[in-house]
């Protein structure tokens, strides 16, 4: 079996400053982890891989993104592949999923395709099933758990609005997960992390992939983004700090002169 | 989402259409018209009972190339972020995911979304192609006057469905959230708990005042975690975004986490021994103390209030 793990480099922390200079978000000096949600999956696909099966983790990101992919060797991936090109600069989650359907298709063979259901950054849990379109193959997303595994049918318990439901699917499909409120990311020993060194990882640019240039990158992007901007600021609370009772009574005196009650 | 459709649709001088699609969905053709749908595409059959992304793509990207709406608008629910991308990327449209302002600039569909948490907001147009696709928080938007005795023209649509060819099939469904309790996406007000609320038991506290409020209760990741309350009640990245008109946090610390979630909401009532406490920072109303001590309080005076004739909004 080959499973293809796509993971993400995201910034460790969500708040973010803008520059104001050219009204982008300021993304050089801040520091990067695997995408959380990324690590999830990835830790799934490794709890299913036999000792003959192939997990190959690929990323679309900057050179520094090897960072990340060494992770996941670590972690226990075969293989990584980064995708790295001015040419994908400014892809939004349609031109993303394009290239990585280009990727998959030119790795070739494959039975499960693992993303994460969402990236901490973006949040916009699109390209999972977009590339999931792109490769014509079924999709289940809000993936908690992989149950069971056998032949060529997949069981999986995927989070509802309402609830949970278990999927049974056939293979070639893709996986969008979600971590339960258990998961804590685990750390690679040592040990792994120099394995990791002699696993192969791969770099390739937009010639390794070739087909025409305008479908990648901002130019293959099918929405664009005219501003970003701080949300305005919440108005400076009211403090309450007195005995229980009277604090109490403050807080619905306020609600009611506030006409929130 | 048809008070925002209808706002947008005014402005535009276009249709407000609905689409339905599922098993016995005719009941829900009246509501559609008094909230101010002008059309209503239904898709209709016992298979589509359950849903499933493998089956309503089709019906619905062939209702899409038939009628050729300009603005396509989901829900940012679960269904709606699964489908709304599936159907984008066959129809090759760009999609702006988990909006929370819609309005229009020069004819077109002006998107705002939070990105990296609810920290920035982006601005986001879809120039080239239509429709012009949203996953939206309904729950932000105003909600349509329902007028009635309009009614709008129902439209029966195809289906055309063969059952040996799905290759996902859902084999079970629980409901972890119990019928007749309020669930978190839909209240006006939501009772949060997390680990300072300490054990099961104490969750009473939360329940009691939920009760009183009739509002929906809710948790942090810490208190799903310890087993409190199941995942439907988690509030935050890994769990629900929420925003309700009142949002109250008892004993929450208010990590990123947590706050992108509930950020959103009208007011924010945070109760938390810790004067330090994260939670502060996004809170309307603070109260420094023991929420064991407080809540029941609260509780106990609310309860009294109401009684005495005033009505909780
Ligand atoms: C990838 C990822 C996703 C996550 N997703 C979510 C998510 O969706 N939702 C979420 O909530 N978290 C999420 N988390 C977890 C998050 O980081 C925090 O661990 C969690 O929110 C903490 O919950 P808490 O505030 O209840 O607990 P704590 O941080 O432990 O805070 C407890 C608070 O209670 C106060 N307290 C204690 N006793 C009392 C008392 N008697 N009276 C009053 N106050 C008291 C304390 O002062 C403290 O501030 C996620 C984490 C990761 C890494
Ligand atoms: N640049 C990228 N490279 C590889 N995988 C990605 C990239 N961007 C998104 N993904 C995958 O798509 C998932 C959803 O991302 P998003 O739609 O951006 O929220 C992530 O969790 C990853 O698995």
């Amino acid at each position: 079996m080959r499973f293809v793990v796509c993971v993400k480099e995201v910034p460790e922390s969500i708040v973010v400053k803008i520059d104001l200079t050219n009204n982008k978000i300021q993304d050089e000096s801040i520091s990067t982890t695997l995408n959380p949600f990324d690590q999830f999956i990835l830790e799934e696909a490794l709890k299913l891989k036999k000792d003959e099966d192939k997990v190959i983790a690929i990323s679309i990101g900057t050179p520094q993104t090897k960072k990340i992919l060494m992770k996941c060797l670590a972690l226990g991936a075969d293989k990584a592949i980064l995708l790295s090109d001015n040419v994908f600069i400014g892809s939004d989650t349609f031109a993303t999923a394009y290239t990585l359907s280009k990727v998959i298709n030119k790795i070739g063979d494959f039975d499960i395709i693992f993303c994460g259901q969402q990236t901490v950054d973006g949040n916009t849990a699109q390209v999972g099933p977009e590339l999931a379109a792109h490769l014509k193959i079924p999709q289940v997303t809000y993936v908690e758990s992989i149950s069971k595994f056998e032949g060529k049918k997949l069981f999986v318990k995927s989070q509802t609005d309402d609830g949970f439901k278990i999927v049974e699917s056939q293979i070639p499909v893709l996986l969008a997960g979600i971590p339960p409120s258990s998961f804590t990311p685990s750390l690679p020993p040592l040990r792994n992390i120099i394995a990791a060194q002699n696993k192969p990882c791969i770099i390739w640019n937009f010639e390794d992939l070739g087909g025409p240039k305008d479908k990648y990158g901002s130019v293959g992007s099918l929405i664009q983004i005219t501003k970003v901007y701080y949300p305005p600021p919440r108005e400076k609370g009211i403090m309450i700090v007195e005995e229980p009772i009277t604090a109490v009574e403050k807080l619905i005196e306020l609600l009611t002169k506030d006409k929130v009650i | 989402m048809l008070g925002k459709a209808k706002e947008l649709a005014n402005e535009l001088k276009q249709d407000i259409c609905a689409v339905i699609i599922g098993s016995e969905i005719r009941k829900f053709c009246n509501v559609l018209s008094t909230f101010g749908a002008n059309k209503i595409f239904i898709a209709e059959d016992d298979a589509l009972k359950e849903y499933n992304t493998e089956i309503y793509t089709p019906i619905l990207t062939r209702i899409i190339l038939k009628h050729k709406p300009n603005i396509l608008l989901f829900p940012a629910t679960k269904i709606g972020r699964d489908l709304a991308p599936r159907v984008a990327s066959t129809l090759k449209l760009g999609l702006a995911a988990d909006c929370i302002k819609l309005t229009i600039q020069n004819g077109k569909l002006l998107m705002t979304r939070p990105v990296y948490g609810d920290n920035i907001l982006a601005d986001i147009i879809c120039p080239n192609t239509r429709p012009q696709m949203a996953t939206i928080r309904a729950k932000m938007m105003e909600k349509a006057e329902p007028k009635q005795n309009e009614s709008a023209e129902v439209i029966k649509e195809p289906v055309n469905i063969n059952v040996d060819s799905f290759k996902t099939i859902v084999k079970e469904k629980k409901k972890t959230s119990i019928p007749g309790v309020k669930s978190i996406d839909e209240a006006d007000i939501i009772i949060s708990g997390g680990r300072g609320v300490g054990s099961k038991e104490t969750f009473k506290f939360i329940e009691e005042l939920a009760d009183v409020l009739n509002a929906a209760v809710g948790a942090s990741r810490a208190a799903v975690e310890a087993g409190w309350k199941p995942k439907s009640c988690q509030v935050g990245q890994s769990g629900t975004t929420v925003s309700p008109k009142i949002y109250i946090a008892c004993g929450i610390s208010g990590t990123t986490q947590h706050l992108v979630g509930m950020k959103g909401s009208d007011v924010i009532i945070a109760i938390n021994k810790d004067p330090e406490a994260p939670i502060f920072e996004v809170a309307n109303y603070g109260i420094v103390g023991d929420l064991k001590e407080v809540v029941p309080l609260l509780t106990k005076a609310l309860k009294e209030k109401k009684m005495g004739g005033y009505k909780i909004q």
